[in-house]
């Protein structure tokens, strides 16, 4: 796909998405109500229907070929440079997906675990340490000194002897 | 007069005693570690202050509590710089400018810049504070709906020129940024909004910070990736003391600008809807648009860190005045503020100033202290900073995602906006590559529901009448001076263009 | 699918307290119910409001006094009036950690919007306070001197009239349509985000009148910037001698707003026992007292468990009732 294909297919994407929130908006009154200005939709829908026109513009200056990216017959994205950045942005995903079936930190661990020794290429010591002090640290900043609890899911109770150790 | 005078001595005299002089060592340093971690803020610093209160009298715990505000203002530019991530919405224009220069190896003089215009910020906002709180906080009360939805407009009007050069795209972003902000429950009509399939999380609407971490943390940070191959060069910043010399004389060339961001910056602030973002994009725009070079502005302009720095500062003692006086909350942190002032049995009011002015003019001689011990701390710890740069970039890239994870959990801990966070990431990715830039969304989410909660508010008194905007004075001056704004490059434009024409006509 | 896979989590979470509590992890077992993690103190409104302080006084006093093992943490779930808090609830049916500090859109909230939650079912806890609403004005309106003034003038003005509030579908958004269905006027309706900042409006003259809580009055009528015109209340406050109620002057209009906690539904028993007894303590003690009477609010009784689930039935059914009669519409504009 050339960055001129993407540059449409763009601003295709983004004036249907400006339809869908016209379309959402208008489930609330998008007009003027007598005496008390505009109504609950109103703000979203036109916005929205700013965004459609501007959405529109950019494929009209595509056809005319007026923006630097319409004359771009580069690959949008070559595969090396794919595979690095679905690299990162699959990690992340994996750690969010994992961070519901086994909580944050053993994600944190599994995550650092990837990137540091099969992304990074560190040595072992290194990863192993990071990959324990980082989500203590994360601990300890969270839950004992800020007081957030991190989602845990079903390994809650591990924590348990942690808790009596903190609060005691 | 002197009675100001003698108060403020007393007041900082009590700030200066060993037990709040230790408070306040430990507050601006929690503060500002705090602060540097996007996501976090001086609301989550005050966390770590509730036990704390119960060991120490009041005034230490209120003094405390100034320096972690304190601090953690300082810090947010941390964040903005050395990550390119914007902690807070009041470090957004700090990004600016602030990333260009970390990615040129200046990282050192970006933070410098920050610490010395914060303190400039500070300084310039507690004098003011000292000398013109009642003056002031009757003026605030001045301020309607119309008159915050004038000053809306006039925010707005900063925004022309920060947008990149394709004006469809910047319209966009502004557009979606203000769409997204509609999302959650319009207080109007006590009816909910823009729920997409009925999912719960979108019913508290979308935090600025989700957009922000998720398009600066992720986004901008696979844009880096991409365009570096992966192979991120990393400039080895040397710290000096030649460095740091030269670093204090650019100062002069940042000073006016950045008090004039201050004042601006500590008026704003006293006002209780506006807050310190349209606070430091107010002065970014304003050091941009009389800069003599105003092309140079977000290519990595000192003067682009420092006048927003400046200006957010001094907003957030501004937003002190109207918790102080009226009892109005003017952010997060001063809401559990004032939760901790009932709990020690002072009540926020219009009577405080007379009924406790030792507590009053404690807290405004902390603000001095606070100010002080911060900027020297922040440059003892700016070396520190620098060096997190310096990390091989495999180690900095997994910790900058769990800091974006958490930090995006945070605020409103649910998962929902952990995952809105990674798909705005993505999508900010994909369209920074096609050239849309993506600041005036971050902007227009923060600004979007004030505009439009101060229109409709102003509309329902008026009974739909749009001209209760030009009939009250203070908002028709804010109005004009934002045509004012709009219009000065485009006539600064035009008539260069004249200029130009002119020359080549005489070729 | 998304219920199955909770199901799934919480069966496995279910069995791996059973697991732990089988090797003595969870301590002794013999000993009454106590929280085990920090317990989650779910706020329904934003940072900053009533509802908030009152939590967070609570977090605060529960520290120093040191009557929990676990620390009290204070998350505000503002989103659509509550609803978000609610629904936040319902999904922790069966969970002992989370409580929730209720205003009256625990009522309103699933009347108006239909989220699917039945709060009946929800855990009683106890009821920590009444807030009361006072009407206020101005000083600069010397033309008001009392309610009846006030109705005049209000009748007078028609929609020209300006009541602040903070939002539709909020306490004083329905005691306002309550006023206007008895009176038979119709003011504008103005929300904004916070009882403070309508304060600070109502002190600026950008509105002409609210009904307000008395915390969020009380410094402003103090510095005399504002005066109360009636308390919509049974019997006078103790604050307020000279102002007379609504009902002395033959207007039947009375709305209190309950601070009560209450845990998610299927709450066990022992969770139920501990907290119940942990907030009475907190109700009796002197600086919750103190707080009631600073603020306004009036505390006599602590209604618990069963008892505050019988008074939420009673509210429901209230609040169907005013919300039939002045209309869903009059509430949310």
């Amino acid at each position: 796909m050339t960055v001129r294909t993407t540059e449409l297919v763009a601003a295709i994407v983004c004036a249907l998405c400006s339809i869908g929130l016209m379309v959402k908006s208008a489930e609330l009154n998008i007009g003027w109500v007598a005496g008390k200005g505009p109504g609950p939709g109103a703000w979203p829908f036109w916005l929205s229907s700013g965004m459609l026109l501007v959405s529109v513009i950019t494929v009209y200056r595509w056809f005319r070929k007026i923006t630097p990216e319409s004359r771009n017959l580069e690959i949008f994205i070559t595969r090396d440079r794919l595979v690095v950045v679905g690299v990162s942005a699959g990690s992340i995903l994996f750690l969010l997906v994992a961070t519901h079936i086994v909580g944050i930190y053993f994600s944190l661990f599994l995550f650092l675990l990837f990137y540091l020794k099969f992304v990074g290429r560190h040595s072992w010591p290194l990863t192993i340490v990071l990959m324990i002090g980082i989500p203590v640290f994360i601990f300890c900043l969270f839950e004992w000194a800020l007081k957030i609890p991190l989602p845990k899911s079903f390994t809650e109770p591990m924590f348990y002897p942690i808790y009596d150790l903190m609060y005691s | 007069m002197d009675s100001i005078f003698t108060l403020l001595a007393s007041g900082i005299l009590e700030a200066m005693q060993p037990l709040n002089f230790m408070m306040i060592i430990i507050g601006c340093t929690i503060g500002l570690l705090v602060g540097a971690m996007p996501g976090l803020g001086s609301v989550n610093g005050v966390a770590i202050l509730l036990p704390i209160t119960f060991l120490v009298p009041p005034t230490a715990a209120i003094i405390f509590l100034a320096a972690i505000y304190y601090g953690a203002m300082y810090g947010g530019a941390i964040s903005s710089i050395t990550l390119g991530i914007p902690g807070a919405s009041t470090a957004v224009a700090t990004v600016f400018d602030g990333r260009p220069l970390a990615q040129s190896g200046k990282a050192d003089r970006a933070l410098i810049a920050a610490a010395i215009a914060s303190f400039i910020g500070g300084t310039i906002s507690v004098v003011l504070f000292t000398l013109f709180a009642p003056p002031l906080a009757a003026f605030a009360l001045k301020f309607g709906p119309p008159e915050e939805f004038a000053l809306m407009v006039l925010a707005f009007a900063t925004f022309i020129g920060l947008g990149g050069d394709d004006i469809p795209k910047t319209i966009f972003s502004i557009l979606i940024g203000l769409v997204l902000a509609t999302i959650g429950l319009d207080i109007i009509s006590g009816q909910p909004r823009l729920i997409f399939g009925d999912i719960t999380g979108f019913l508290h609407g979308i935090n600025f910070l989700v957009l922000a971490i998720g398009i600066y943390g992720i986004g901008e940070m696979l844009w880096t990736l991409e365009t570096t191959r992966g192979e991120v060069t990393v400039h080895k910043v040397k710290m000096s003391v030649r460095s740091f010399l030269a670093s204090l004389r650019e100062i002069k060339s940042y000073i006016g600008t950045t008090s004039l961001g201050s004042v601006i910056g500590y008026f704003v602030g006293t006002l209780p809807a506006a807050g310190a973002t349209p606070a430091s994009l107010m002065s970014y725009g304003l050091a941009k648009t009389f800069s003599s070079k105003p092309e140079t502005f977000g290519k990595g302009n000192v003067a682009g860190v420092a006048a927003p720095e400046a200006g957010n500062n001094a907003a957030s003692t501004g937003s002190m005045l109207p918790m102080i006086t009226l009892g109005i909350p003017g952010s997060p942190t001063t809401a559990i503020l004032l939760g901790g002032m009932i709990i020690w049995g002072l009540r926020p009011g219009p009577l405080l100033f007379t009924e406790h002015p030792e507590f009053v003019w404690g807290l405004i001689g902390s603000l001095y202290i606070a100010n002080f011990a911060t900027v020297l701390i922040n440059l003892a710890f700016i070396p520190v900073f620098v060096k997190i740069l310096t990390l091989p970039f495999t180690i900095l890239a997994p910790t900058i995602y769990i800091l974006c994870v958490v930090g995006g959990y945070a605020p409103t801990q649910t998962m929902h906006d952990v995952w809105l966070m990674f798909l705005f990431g993505i999508i900010g990715y994909l369209l920074r590559k096609l050239n849309y830039p993506v600041a005036p969304a971050v902007l227009a989410i923060v600004l979007g529901p004030l505009a439009e909660r101060s229109l409709r508010q102003s509309l329902l008194a008026s009974q739909g009448e749009m001209t209760i905007f030009i009939e009250r004075p203070i908002s028709l001056v804010c109005i004009l001076l934002a045509i004012a704004l709009i219009s000065y490059p485009t006539i600064q434009k035009l008539i260069k263009r004249r200029r130009a024409q002119a020359t080549s006509g005489e070729k | 699918m998304k219920s199955r896979m909770k199901n799934l989590v919480k069966t496995v979470l279910s069995s791996a307290v059973a697991v732990a509590a089988a090797f003595g992890l969870a301590g002794p077992a013999a000993a009454e119910w106590s929280p085990k993690k920090p317990v989650e103190l779910i706020i329904m409104a934003g940072t900053g409001g009533g509802a908030d302080q009152i939590a967070r006084l609570l977090q605060g006093l529960i520290e120093k006094k040191n009557l929990s093992p676990r620390p009290f943490i204070p998350i505000n779930k503002p989103g659509g009036s509550g609803a978000e808090a609610l629904r936040y609830m319902e999904d922790k049916a069966g969970d002992d950690h989370t409580v929730l500090v209720t205003l009256n859109s625990f009522y309103t909230t699933p009347i108006i919007q239909d989220i699917g939650v039945d709060v009946s079912t929800f855990t009683p806890i106890g009821r920590m306070a009444l807030d009361n609403f006072l009407l206020w004005v101005n000083t600069d309106r010397g033309d008001i001197t009392d309610f009846d003034s006030y109705v005049a003038a209000v009748k007078s003005a028609g929609r020209e009239w300006k009541v602040g509030g903070t939002g539709s579908g909020q306490e004083d958004s329905i005691l306002t349509a309550m006023m206007e269905s008895y009176f038979g006027y119709e003011v504008t309706y103005i929300p904004f985000p916070g009882g403070g900042t309508v304060a600070k409006n109502l002190v600026g003259n950008h509105i002409d009148s609210t009904v307000n809580n008395p915390a969020e009055q009380n410094e402003f009528y103090r510095a005399g910037n504002t005066k109360p015109l009636v308390q919509f209340t049974a019997n006078r406050l103790p604050a307020y001698p000279d102002i007379p109620t609504a009902k002395e002057l033959g207007h039947p209009i009375e709305y209190y707003m309950q601070r009560s906690i209450n845990g998610p539904p299927g709450m066990s028993a022992e969770a139920q026992a501990w907290y119940i007894g942990l907030f009475e303590t907190l109700f009796n003690s002197e600086e919750w007292q103190t707080f009631c009477v600073e603020d306004g609010l009036a505390c006599e009784s602590f209604l618990k468990g069963d008892e505050l689930g019988q008074y939420h039935m009673t509210e429901i059914e209230k609040h169907k009732k005013l919300i039939q009669e002045v209309g869903a519409d009059a509430i949310t504009g």
